[in-house]
């Protein structure tokens, strides 16, 4: 295996110059370094200009989504020795403004999240001294849904957000999901306007790719597409029925 | 809080149940009248026989079926493609107006043709 | 903090050729268009089966034409393009519970082909019997 690897940073330094640059940086290739570890080792010895997100090094904080060769990826889960002998090109999160380098601009999908009321909504709470109950089946029927950790990757995956930014995107979505399909929340019909909406589930064209993207495999591709069948039969029953009836 | 009536998710299950009809009758009838037929891999039936065959009800309530779900599946999905593969979602109306209509139209021929062959 | 001035990249309109899997998508999505030709090609079966014998077998010779037979030889690819990625898709979309078991995707796969095969040797045969 050779010594180092080289990664190939984009950069954007919008106090020096108005359009992006690359520089490529020679970086130890050690067995159990990630594209993270190269990113630090690059912030630390080789350039302190470079700026990235990382937090928990370790797939659970959602911080480090950047592009690696061309792929959404979490930068502390995926490894320099799968790209020897590289290069490793490093971009930031497709589909979102560049604030600096690979530090992206969230503000959209941190406006759109709270639009579909994402905690439990409830009719009656339980009292005091007593819990919420829950069946090991309940659970499961949201659980994978709550495994998302807002890295945003799915985000960068999907061709429909990249084109229609208003689109509400498959975390939003999915987050609903893990709530609709709660057996705590009473709320379906509260997220019903946002998630049916036009750019809500319909914008979406089962592409898949953010389901491919997703480093915690929530499937979100298929959250959405079973909100489109709900929302659908909602649609019909809402048109047959009479209004005392739904 | 009022439900928005978006006409969306009636098309959506137009595009969804014509995309299953079509899965399933598509392949087979293709292949027959479009390939195997034209290129003597098999011999087509004789018209008399497909005569009774087209005239009958169940038949012409099938092909029906199958020609305006097909005709919806296919406007849903061009007009996203318009949208997304194009990027011409800007001109949204008439695109829609293009896709529905050629499907609403591809019904009433396909109404006519079929009533006509009775 | 300074001003930003944040940096949007452009949309290409090639899009769909960066990566295989979009590519599929977009034949995907184009297959459509080859369902509707054969909504079209269908009617014009029927239209000819409704005149006369001589109007069939016209029909008949004109699908045999090589540029219609090419036409329809592409359509079956993309028509079946589109039945295998409809079945594979179909799982996704459904969740079937049966008490605490959920139906396992490749199941509701392997029922899509199945009825698939069943409805077109039903179809087969009605056309060739």
């Amino acid at each position: 295996m050779p010594d180092t690897i080289t990664m190939e940073v984009w950069r954007y330094r919008p106090e020096r110059e108005s359009e992006p640059t690359w520089d490529s940086y020679e970086v130890p290739l050690r067995k159990e370094w990630a594209v993270l570890d190269g990113l630090n080792h690059i912030k630390d010895q080789l350039d302190g200009t470079l700026s990235y997100r990382w937090s928990c090094r370790m797939g659970i904080c959602g911080s480090c989504g950047m592009t690696v060769n061309g792929e959404p990826k979490l930068g502390c889960s995926t490894f320099l020795t799968d790209y020897a002998p590289g290069p490793v090109r490093v971009e930031p999160l497709h589909n979102f403004p560049v604030i600096r380098d690979l530090v992206v601009e969230m503000g959209d999908f941190m406006a759109k999240l709270p639009t579909v009321k994402p905690w439990l909504v409830s009719d009656d709470e339980p009292d005091e001294d007593t819990e919420y109950r829950q069946t090991p089946v309940e659970m499961d029927d949201y659980k994978r849904y709550s495994m998302c950790i807002n890295c945003m990757l799915c985000y960068a995956a999907c061709p429909v957000y990249a084109l229609d930014p208003e689109f509400i995107g498959p975390a939003a979505i999915a987050l609903a999901q893990r709530y609709n399909l709660d057996s705590r929340d009473s709320g379906a019909e509260d997220r019903r306007d946002v998630l049916a909406s036009a750019e809500g589930v319909w914008a979406c064209t089962f592409v898949g790719e953010c389901s491919v993207a997703c480093p915690k495999d929530v499937d979100p591709a298929g959250a959405i597409q079973r909100y489109k069948l709900t929302a659908a039969n909602k649609a019909v029953r809402d048109l047959l029925l009479p209004r005392g009836a739904r | 809080m009022t439900t928005k009536r978006s006409p969306e998710p009636l098309l959506w299950l137009l595009f969804s149940s014509g995309g299953m009809v079509a899965a399933m009758l598509v392949p087979v009838l293709l292949f027959l009248f479009g390939v195997a037929f034209p290129l003597g891999w098999l011999s087509p039936p004789d018209h008399a026989y497909l005569a009774s065959v087209v005239s009958h009800p169940i038949t012409l309530l099938v092909l029906f079926g199958l020609c305006v779900l097909a005709l919806f599946h296919w406007a849903h999905r061009f007009r996203y493609t318009l949208y997304d593969g194009l990027q011409l979602k800007k001109h949204r109306v008439p695109i829609t107006i293009l896709c529905y209509g050629g499907a609403v139209a591809g019904s009433i021929v396909a109404a006519l043709v079929l009533l006509r062959a009775i | 903090m300074s001003a930003q001035r944040l940096y949007r990249p452009p949309v290409s309109l090639t899009w769909w050729l960066r990566k295989p899997s979009y590519l599929v998508f977009v034949l995907r999505e184009l297959s459509s268009v080859f369902i509707a030709w054969f909504v079209v090609y269908l009617l014009m079966l029927v239209y000819a089966v409704g005149s006369d014998p001589a109007a069939y077998r016209d029909f008949l010779d004109l699908s045999a034409n090589p540029a219609l037979v090419v036409l329809n030889v592409i359509a079956l690819a993309f028509v079946v393009l589109h039945a295998v990625t409809w079945f594979g898709l179909a799982p996704k979309a459904m969740v079937i519970r049966l008490g605490a078991l959920r139906v396992p995707p490749g199941v509701i796969l392997a029922a899509h082909y199945a009825a698939w095969l069943v409805v077109s040797a039903v179809v087969a045969w009605v056309v060739l019997r």
